[in-house]
């Protein structure tokens, strides 16, 4: 079957899409967007985070066909141009990608929860981050990133409880 | 396979009175598990997320309804107070990308042993609605819901539209046992609801039988013997509570825990939950 949807802001179409596929399996070989990683293939480690209408989701988990005429946001629709994302610049910065699996998937639901929560406390990252796995163990260096990232986007606001 | 995608509830009924055999798939949590595993390969796919009514919730003569399409994420935003139980089970479900998309209706299809919604749901006598074509409306007791594993009382012609729960008159708590906080199968999980009103409690044992189920012995026990104007909860009646909740488990050994374990941590949970619930309801009163 045919899906349409918007991804990163254009609308786009996989064809010959098997309908028991999954948004993630689109996304990567149909449409030529490869960030979204595929690795559990059932919800556990949060590497094919992607927005959904806005809401982040596993795309391993969403049937291709649940997307039709919706709006897809993946790591690839971040940055704008050339400029990366505040969360992007702020795990380079701090080293918090080190083989790089998990980096699209924990970015995608970093920046998520910095467009909700200005500031958030470690305890809000470490429960917005609980579902996304790194196996290289390099959540210090994520956390750290997360906290940059929130200062820069929202300088000046306090942490919150 | 087939990929079916009403917009309205009517044409959702129809659909499947026609495809009796199409999976109903809504946040796809447990059903694009199967099908990515190569587990499950259904003749077609009933896509629910464009029958908007589903993701809706209402109270409707003083009973909450929960449309079957609401996801985890808006029960605890939403109705954390109105349904507390079944809030504090669904902040246990997955990950936030999981309560993004996993409903308390899609727990209730896929019907496991270990889902989280089922022992508040049990709990707080739960109503669950289930609509065909041929046939309408029918209202399912959650206690009579769940048949076997993943097994329920839905027929094949038949889709879950929502579930129904009395807001909560007292104190609710939800226990789950697991190796840690996020992306937990439960090993075992325990719920109660206190209704002073009736001078009852509802129990709710998960994961430590083929069903989720209520613990009756346990919940007559307290209304015979609990004393809800006492300061205290007696401490031998609270033991007895925990013995006959764990005595109402029949409990297996698997991956996640032996019978043996189960069986002990249903009595702590049980124990634990219920001096919670009466711990607050001490406060409410007094307040």
């Amino acid at each position: 079957m045919r899906v349409t949807f918007t991804v990163n802001g254009r609308e786009e179409s996989a064809e010959g899409v098997w309908e028991g596929e999954s948004l993630l399996y689109a996304l990567r070989e149909r449409l030529g967007l490869p960030g979204s990683k595929n690795a559990c293939e059932q919800g556990e480690c949060g590497s094919c985070t992607v927005y959904l209408d806005g809401v982040p989701v596993c795309s391993c988990l969403v049937a291709a066909g649940q997307a039709e005429g919706r709006q897809v946001r993946t790591v690839e629709g971040l940055a704008e141009g050339d400029r990366l994302d505040p969360v992007q610049e702020a795990f380079v910065e701090c080293g918090a990608v080190q083989c790089g699996f998990c980096t699209p998937g924990l970015i995608v639901q970093a920046h998520d929860l910095l467009e909700r929560v200005e500031r958030p406390s470690d305890a809000e990252i470490r429960e917005a981050l609980a579902g996304n796995l790194c196996r290289c163990t390099g959540y210090e260096k994520i956390l750290d990133a997360v906290r940059l990232a929130a200062a820069r986007k929202a300088p000046g606001k306090e942490t919150s409880a | 396979m087939d990929f079916l995608r009403p917009t309205t509830w009517e044409e959702a009924l129809a659909v499947k009175a026609d495809q009796p055999e199409a999976v109903p798939i809504q946040g796809g949590t447990d059903v694009m598990v199967e099908i990515n595993f190569d587990v499950r390969r259904p003749v077609a796919l009933l896509d629910l997320n464009r029958v908007a009514e589903l993701r809706e919730w209402d109270l409707v003569a003083g009973v909450c309804r929960v449309g079957a399409g609401v996801p985890y994420t808006a029960v605890i935003e939403d109705l954390g107070g109105t349904l507390p139980g079944l809030a504090q089970a669904s902040r246990t479900v997955g990950s936030p990308q999981i309560r993004n998309r996993g409903t308390v209706g899609g727990n209730l299809g896929a019907a496991s042993p270990a889902g989280d919604s089922h022992p508040p749901l049990l709990a707080a006598d739960a109503v669950i609605e289930v609509e065909s074509r041929e046939r309408g409306v029918r209202m399912i007791p959650a206690a009579a819901f769940y048949l076997g594993v993943k097994r329920s009382a839905l027929e094949p012609d038949e889709l879950i539209k929502a579930v129904h729960v009395k807001p909560a008159t007292g104190p609710q708590y939800f226990s789950k046992v697991g190796t840690r906080n996020a992306m937990v199968i439960a090993v075992c999980s325990f719920a109660v609801a206190l209704h002073p009103e009736e001078r009852r409690v509802g129990t709710g044992i998960g994961s430590a039988a083929p069903t989720p189920r209520r613990a009756l012995e346990a919940e007559d026990l307290l209304a015979r013997e609990l004393d809800w104007d006492a300061p205290d909860l007696d401490p031998a009646l609270l033991k007895r509570f925990g013995l006959l909740c764990a005595g109402a488990a029949a409990p297996i050994d698997d991956v996640r825990g032996t019978a043996e374990y189960r069986v002990h941590a249903i009595d702590v949970m049980a124990r634990r939950t219920l001096t919670w619930a009466w711990n607050d309801y001490l406060g409410r009163r007094a307040a």
